[in-house]
This record gives structure tokens, sequence and C-alpha cells, in this order.
């Protein structure tokens, strides 16, 4: 069996392990799905009107900011449930098996994939009733969530690589979580980068957040005009920046995990 | 016969400790290897080195023939572990556990399934096998991390204290398990502290203390080394102690340990002559004893000689990555990250 085939046959036991979990133990994910929802109806009704100068209505400016944090918060799962795992006994088994180094990597990430679309799919209904609306039909809609997964797959890693590196599982819980609120808040998901100061908002522009909430918007026809959109290439050029963006980082964080296991495995 | 097991020269060091001081192991296939020794002698960190769990800091290890630093993935597939602490998923139910650990072994499904019935069946767990492993008593939890390790029937079985926190019956059943494992043809390296258990199961015993090998042999041998029956004699009446160590000493033709505190006298006897003979005299003095015998050494009495302390009481420096027990793997993590 080769590497890759290996990692996947092995990677989805590891993942059907890690759904029986959700599955026994749903809180978690209940957890994980109110979140979202809360944003949802914070923002709209509270910040909704004292938020203006987007070009749209906010509500449908703010949704797309909203998926792109959840699954970005959502990848702190992958920190906690690595470290969870590696400080039980059921990981020096794993070690002990002839079965690829990546799987145990790929199964969580691939459970959590699977948790992350549970959750969008609760608080788009949600988004629904609020009054959010796709504009550009089933293939817009369709393209924005791919955007979004590749994205959420991707954060997935670096919250891997966290995992690894914690030393307890509650380390690991706050070092997924923390740098996530700069991330996302210095971005346009919920306000149009415009209204930061100068030496901010390419800053701003630039993060990988801006470019997967402003590529959903374009793709989901909810995308502002003008000056609100931002400047330069992040704003002319967002669905690609957004794909460049999650490729970049898969290409960067999957071989540093992998190696980061291998080595946690081999010490 | 060949060698299953191989070690050459291992060396561990954490930090400032040494967990393996030049140790060398060599197990004869279908063998039994008991590897002896206090908290922190070194057997956990041995033992995940040969199950490839661990890279030493020099020597040479080969399981199989194979050699374990070159190629671990296909050790890995020789090899069972079951180790100190029950390496089994809580959400799961024993059977989930089982057929998973059997496709990972790369076990086809319906291999897998099979395997997973006829071990649930075969250490008891036939009933439990629809629960979640998080009700399971520690005994159970044991017997199915041990199955865990016999999926493929491996050639080679290492055991990290098998029985260790388990109530007598649970042991027992245990060391029956075992014993059929070895009887089919496995070659197995078992660590213990129980002395007991190093007698019933393993051919050959190696007592290691502070990561070195101090004494190897059967545990005939080892209880040869030690030499010994004693004569004990305990008496009812501190007044009766000077009688009785003269009569011992007459009798034995050595000086013998006295004890005040539990009026007992003991030398080394040679035969079941002297027991003859010191109760004639002391009949002849008119004193009952409370108890008299020829006592056995037992392999607690090898361990405390050669280590100069009571078996299971040691306080050394921590053993390798166990030191904080349950969560050895985050020490293992912490330095790899470094």
């Amino acid at each position: 069996m080769s590497e890759v085939a290996g990692a996947l046959h092995d990677g989805w036991i590891v993942t059907k392990r890690n759904l029986i979990k959700i599955k026994r133990i749903p809180d978690l994910l209940i957890f994980s799905t109110i979140q979202p929802i809360m944003f949802v109806l914070l923002f709209t009704y509270v910040f909704g009107g004292a938020i203006r100068g987007t070009g749209v209505a906010y509500k449908e400016y703010l949704m797309a900011g909203i998926f792109t944090q959840t699954v970005a918060f959502g990848s702190s799962l992958t920190a906690i449930g690595l470290a969870d795992d590696l400080t039980k006994g059921i990981v020096d088994r794993f070690r002990s098996l002839p079965m690829s180094r990546a799987a145990v990597l790929v199964g969580r990430t691939t459970s959590d994939l699977l948790n992350n679309l549970l959750v969008v799919l609760v608080m788009g209904a949600c988004a629904l009733l609020v009054g959010w609306r796709v504009h550009t039909g089933p293939w817009g809609a369709l393209a924005g969530f791919g955007v979004l997964f590749l994205f959420a797959y991707a954060m997935s890693w670096i919250a891997a690589v966290i995992g690894l590196a914690a030393r307890s599982v509650e380390v690991a819980q706050s070092a997924g979580f923390i740098w996530l609120f700069p991330m996302t808040f210095l971005s346009n998901a919920f306000i149009s980068t415009s209204t930061l100061p100068g030496w901010l908002q390419p800053v701003a522009d630039w993060n990988p957040i801006s470019s997967i909430a402003l590529a959903l918007r374009d793709l989901w026809g909810n995308a502002p005009q003008g000056l609100a959109r931002g400047d330069g290439f992040p704003a002319a050029h967002p669905v690609l920046l957004a794909l460049l963006w999650s490729v970049g980082i898969l290409a960067l964080f999957v071989p540093m995990a992998i190696s980061r296991y291998r080595r946690v495995s081999t010490r | 016969m060949a060698d299953a097991i191989v070690a050459e020269g291992l060396v561990k060091t954490y930090g400032t400790v040494r967990a393996l001081d030049h140790l060398d192991l060599r197990v004869t296939e279908g063998t039994v290897l008991g590897l002896l020794g206090p908290n922190g002698a070194g057997k956990t960190t041995c033992v995940r080195i040969l199950a490839t769990l661990l890279r030493p800091d020099e020597g040479r290890v080969s399981v199989a023939g194979i050699d374990v630093l070159a190629e671990p993935q296909r050790v890995r597939k020789v090899i069972g572990l079951s180790g100190q602490y029950a390496a089994v998923d809580d959400n799961l139910t024993g059977y989930e556990n089982l057929e998973m650990i059997g496709r990972l072994y790369q076990l086809g499904k319906a291999r897998a399934r099979q395997r997973a019935y006829e071990l649930l069946e075969r250490f008891d767990l036939a009933e439990a096998a629809k629960r979640t492993v998080k009700t399971y008593s520690g005994g159970m939890r044991r017997r199915l991390d041990l199955a865990g390790a016999l999926i493929t029937s491996p050639p080679v079985i290492f055991l990290d204290e098998p029985t260790t926190g388990l109530d007598p019956r649970s042991r027992l059943g245990m060391w029956e398990v075992i014993h059929e494992r070895v009887r089919s043809g496995s070659t197995l390296l078992l660590t213990t502290q129980y002395l007991e258990e190093a007698d019933r199961l393993a051919d050959e015993i190696v007592v290691i203390d502070h990561g070195r090998a101090i004494a190897r042999g059967t545990a005939t041998e080892l209880k040869r080394q030690v030499a010994v029956e004693r004569l004990e004699v305990t008496v009812a009446r501190d007044a009766e102690l000077e009688t009785v160590r003269v009569a011992v000493e007459k009798v034995c033709g050595e000086v013998p340990e006295v004890d005040t505190l539990a009026r007992r006298v003991s030398a080394p006897a040679g035969g079941t002559r002297v027991l003859l003979d010191v109760v004639r005299l002391m009949d002849a003095a008119g004193i009952e004893p409370v108890d008299i015998g020829i006592r056995r050494a037992t392999l607690d009495d090898v361990f405390l000689k050669l280590t100069g302390q009571a078996a299971g009481s040691g306080e050394h420096a921590p053993e390798g990555t166990a030191a904080a027990g349950g969560r050895r793997s985050r020490g293992d993590r912490s330095e790899g990250v470094r």
C-alpha cells in the first residue's frame, strides 16, 4: 500500500473512532453549535443597527464573516482533540501498530471537518431565519461552502500543530483559541476595513479571514461595493486569494504536523 | 533456537537520569523473559524501546530478526504490546476497540470482525462486548488491552506489568491466558514487580535496577544465589531467646540472626536434619516454640539481597518517561517538541 492510500485507509478508521465519540458524547458538538447561533443573533440584533457603511444590508454582509469565524474557531477542536488523545494510552497503542504515521492526524482533521459541517449547517439555517439570503443560485452557494470548508480543513492542520506542541489539554484549549480572536476581529469579517486606521488596513485586507469572508460574499452575492470592499489585490481577487491561502496553509502545516507527530512518537 | 529479541548496550538518558545504562537482553524464540525490578528501574523504558515507541540514545535492538531502529514499521507487524496503562478507548465498546485495532493491523474487515469476537469470547468479555469501555472494571480493561495485543497472534509479545493493580482472581486469569499464548509458540517479554509472577511465567529472569542488569538466570538459579533455606524459630518469651540462639548456632554452625521484636531466631540451614536437632535441644530445655520451620528462599529474598530493598517499595529516580504515571506520553512529547 502506498503512503497516501495507507494514510487514507487508516485515517478513515481513526475518523470513525472519533465520530463514535461525538455520537456518544454530543455535548461538545452542541456547544460548538450554540456559539455561532449566538453570534448570528448578537451581531444581527445588537450590533446590526450600530455598524454601518458596508454598502449592503449589514445582515447580509455579516453572515459570511460569522461563517468564516465559526470554522476558524472550530479548528481549536483539533488542538483539543489531539492533545486529549496524546494524554491517553490509546496513542501508545496506535504508535505500536503497523499503521500510517499520518492516520491519527488525518482522522482527527477529517472528523473535525465533519463536525464543522454540521455546525455550519445549523448556523446556516439560523442565518436564513434572520433574513440572510444567497443571491447567486445553488452553484454559487455550493462554491462558497466549498471555499469555506477547504479553509476549515486548512485551519484544522494549524490547530493540529498547536495540539501536538501543547503539554496538556488545558494548554491546547487556550493556545488553540486565543490567537483566533485578533485574527478574526482584525479582518473584514464584521466591519469594513476602511474604518480602520490607515496603517492597519493592509494588515486586515491581507488577513486570510478577510479573503475567505470576501470570497464568500462574492460567491453568494452579499458583497459590498466601493470603498467598503477594501483595496488592491485582496479586494480584486478574493476567491483566488482564499484558495491560495488554504492551499498554502495545507502545504506548510500538513508536513509540519506529521513530522512533529513522528518525533513525538519516537522520543 | 534463534533469539527473537536482542538488545545490546541500550542507553537512554532523561536529563541527568540514566534510565537505561548499557542494558543487554536476549530472549530465545518461544520462551518467556521476565524483567524484574523496582519502580524506576528502567523496565518500561526498555519495553518502549523494543516496541518502537522510543529511540535509545545508544545501542542495538532487533525483534524477530528485524532491526528495530532501521525498520520500525516492519517490527510493528510482528509484535503485540500491552502496556502498564490499558491502551483502550473509553468511548468505544469492547468490540469496537478490538475491531479498530484489527483493521489498523491491516486485517481485512471480515477477519478483524471475526478475531474481535473470538478474543472477546476467549477473554470472557463477550457479554460486555457492546458496552462502552468506560463501564468496564480495571480487570476487564486489562483483559481487553491484552486482547488488543493478541489480535494478530503476533510471534513476539511485550507485556508491561500486565497484572499490576488486578485482584488475585483476575491475575490468575491473566496468567492462564499468557501461558496459553506462549504454549502456542509466541516469544514473550514480561515486566513485573511481582516475584511470584516472574516465578510462574518466566523461563529466564533478568533483575534490573538503575537501568542495569544486576542478576540473571532461572528462578531456581536466582534463589540458589541467595542460598537458601533458613531455619526459623519463634518463641513466646524473651527469656527463651538466648537459649534458642545458642541451640540454633550449635545445629546450624553459623551465627544466627536474632529478631528480638518478633522473638525470632534464624540461620542458614543445610537440610531438614537441623530441624530435628533443634527440636530435641529445645525439648530438653523445656521450650515450646510458637513457630518453627525451614523456610525456602523466595524471589523476594533474592530481590532484597540484590537491590538492597524490598520489591515494589522502590522510590528511585523516575522511571524514564513514566514519571507522571498515566500522563507519561506528555513527558515524551514536551521533550520531542523542544
